[in-house]
């Protein structure tokens, strides 16, 4: 589904990811968990095509195809989908018009026909209990004036709608309440299937005791230090990442960037 | 703010001069009551000359290429080959509503669909109305438009040609629009007109007006406008102006409108068309409570350039005004927005609201906008703002990470940006009719758009 080759990439002047290396297989779920600054956002941007990420070395093949050379959209249009850590607003487009041009830019590059005003409206319908947002909600202009649970949980519903095979989750635990955090990760489990990979990212342990991760890994400096099972987050959990720099320093790797 | 005394080149306002002697040998114009209006005009016109760059309130905006192509009016009425069907083609879609067609600055009345009114409302020619109902006419004819400093409004009341008069009595709700169309061609030769209209609303009366200007693509021509409007005690007006001139037309226009004791006026400037086009709108609250809005919205792309001129004058008490003027600006175009808001020392309470927001879609397109705030009364709320910006990189990512291509994407948050002026539309064709333009050219990347 997705492999990451020696990914290097760099942002606002500073190298940022130093060589990652991941491979993801079709219906797993992986967390990956680090520090601030440790480039998780980086990667999760990187992934969806920002363009002001720039890659330096590196390869990402995501069904085989070389994911780098896509566009955003067309990322989007194979099947690969990013929920924000910040969602951004849009005043003057709503929720609905961006999900219904959204969802028929995919079929068309799939070459299904686009659905109309009636067949979308009945598919919304079924997709907003997945997330518990009021369906009138989906009128407002995309996020404006939406309280962070808001955006977040909208972010879910836009990914129940466009159906990804990738989904990259950035930080989606963030300036959630712990109500807010179980409709979100609902929303989320309700969307995990065998054809469905996803990339959880998160600072914290969380979010993972309600999505449960096939594998974990930490990253830090740009690199991934560990990976593991889920056991894996929860010591993080309980030892911090301290104790992470710490186990770095004392094996000697990692210590210095570049080393 | 100073006036400069430069005068522009020698010969520029020769010409006008020239024609004005000619046009007073006229036996219609010798005849006429606005003979000394029309002197008085020309003798204005020939003191202040064509503004420059040196003057205050045309800085950023030269009138020199209008000065050097010899425009003359059409002398006489013709449709200039337009047929019935030309409503049609210059209203977006199907609009049942009386339409007065002016061609080149001359009524038209074979182009005309007039519907049946509620007694006592006059919609007629200016020219007819100036013989008939010169005792209405002459109070206000001439008296919000100001002829003393803007040498295109003198220019336009001393060559006056023909408009709308509208009259609407104590109490009448007009509940249809009333749409004047005025077209413009070259004819092979560059054709000046110079539309006036005048709009009386008495006391509680209602009406809305739609002012379209157009012209046939690659036509050359001058339209020199100048819009009167009074409204009476509790009177509510929507007035409309839609400029979809051609790309090569010249617009200048001046739109003045007074309000009496809790009147209300709406007002829309949308400016698409035109390769210069100049506008002054200027509102004076000069009773209690009265309410102004003004929207605005300027679309250029190519080389095109649109000035905004905006003047709202407080001068009573308890008065409102609401102004959001918004640009979007393409390829080399230029756009300028000068929004005055006066509020004069009795004027207290007075709630005054400005917002300028630009989005430059090219990297060298430009635009200025100066908003001047002139407080002498103290217990007033006044605000202004004004911004420029470019698309937003994050919202393109956004839509594009949502599987919206690039173009489209670019073109829905430009169709975001003015969505905010155009659901203010209360006309359905008319907004509908926009947004579908607006659609369309976009689509087409850029461009005055202007042919339907």
């Amino acid at each position: 589904m997705l492999q990451i080759r020696n990914l290097h990439a760099r942002a606002g002047g500073m190298d940022i990811l130093k060589g990652i290396d991941l491979s993801v297989e079709a219906g797993e779920v992986h967390a990956i968990m680090g520090p601030n600054g440790s480039g998780k956002s980086t990667l999760a941007n990187v992934l969806a095509g920002r363009e002001s990420i720039e890659v330096t070395q590196g390869q990402v093949l995501y069904e085989g195809k070389d994911l780098l050379a896509m566009a955003p959209e067309e990322r989007a249009w194979e099947g690969v989908f990013l929920a924000f850590q910040y969602p951004v607003e849009i005043p003057g487009v709503s929720t609905m018009y961006l999900l219904k041009a959204g969802l028929n830019a995919i079929r068309k590059h799939r070459g299904e026909p686009e659905l109309d005003a009636i067949e979308f409206l009945a598919m919304i319908k079924e997709k907003v209990k997945l997330v518990e947002i009021e369906q009138a909600f989906l009128n407002r202009s995309v996020n404006e004036g939406f309280s962070g649970g808001e955006k977040k949980r909208n972010e879910i519903l836009q990914m129940a709608v466009l159906d990804p095979a990738l989904a990259i989750l950035d930080e989606t635990d963030s300036g959630l309440d712990i109500d807010a955090l179980r409709v979100v990760a609902n929303g989320v489990n309700g969307l995990r299937s065998a054809q469905r990979s996803m990339l959880v990212i998160t600072h914290y342990q969380r979010l993972l005791s309600y999505i449960v991760p096939d594998r974990v890994h930490v990253l830090h400096n740009g690199r991934i230090v560990r990976s593991g099972g889920k056991e894996l987050a929860l010591e993080l959990e309980k030892r911090g990442y301290a104790w992470i720099e710490q186990e770095l320093r004392r094996t000697g790797a990692g210590a210095a960037p570049g080393a | 703010m100073t006036r400069s005394t430069t005068r522009t080149a020698i010969g520029d306002g020769e010409r006008y001069l020239a024609a004005f002697a000619r046009q007073e040998k006229e036996p219609s114009v010798r005849r006429s009551w606005t003979l000394p209006l029309r002197r008085e005009a020309i003798a204005r016109f020939e003191e202040i000359g064509f503004p420059t760059l040196q003057d205050e309130e045309w800085r950023k905006t030269s009138v020199a290429p209008i000065l050097q192509i010899p425009f003359a009016p059409q002398p006489a009425p013709a449709t200039n080959g337009f047929t019935r069907d030309v409503i049609e083609r210059y209203t977006f879609e199907p609009w049942d509503c009386t339409h007065l067609v002016f061609v080149n600055g001359h009524y038209t009345p074979s182009l005309s669909r007039l519907r049946p009114l509620p007694a006592g409302v006059v919609v007629e020619p200016l020219t007819a109305a100036l013989e008939t109902r010169r005792g209405e006419i002459e109070p206000h004819l001439g008296h919000q438009a100001d002829g003393r400093t803007h040498a295109f409004a003198a220019l336009n009341t001393a060559f006056l040609q023909d408009g709308a008069y509208v009259h609407v009595p104590d109490g009448i709700d007009l509940e249809e629009p009333l749409h004047l169309l005025f077209i413009s061609t070259s004819r092979g030769e560059p054709m000046v007109s110079y539309p006036r209209n005048l709009i009386v609303a008495g006391k509680g009366a209602r009406v809305s007006i739609v002012e379209s200007y157009v012209g046939p693509h690659h036509d050359q021509y001058f339209t020199d406008a100048v819009t009167e409007i009074v409204a009476g005690e509790n009177a509510a007006i929507d007035h409309y102006k839609l400029q979809r001139e051609s790309e090569r037309g010249y617009h200048v226009a001046v739109v003045k409108g007074v309000l009496g004791r809790y009147a209300r006026l709406g007002s829309w400037n949308i400016s698409l068309g035109g390769a210069l086009v100049r506008n002054d709108l200027g509102v004076l609250l000069d009773a209690e409570g009265g309410e102004v809005t003004m929207d605005g919205l300027y679309i250029t792309g190519g080389t095109q350039h649109v000035d905004n001129h905006t003047l709202i004058d407080h001068a009573s008490p308890h008065c409102a005004s609401h102004e959001l003027y918004k640009g979007v600006l393409d390829d080399r175009s230029r756009g300028v927005f000068d929004g005055t808001i006066i509020v004069r020392q009795d004027a207290q309470k007075s709630d005054a609201h400005q917002t300028n927001r630009n989005l430059l879609v090219s990297e060298n397109a430009l635009v200025d906008s100066t908003p001047r705030l002139q407080i002498l009364a103290d217990d007033v709320k006044c605000t202004h703002a004004a911004t420029i910006g470019q698309i937003d990189e994050d919202q393109m990512f956004y839509l594009r990470s949502r599987a919206i291509g690039k173009e489209a994407a670019r073109n829905l948050l430009i169709q975001a940006f003015v969505s905010e002026i155009l659901h203010g539309v209360k006309i359905g064709p008319i907004r509908a009719g926009l947004e579908c333009l607006l659609f369309t050219r976009l689509r087409k990347g850029h461009g005055a758009g202007v042919e339907p």
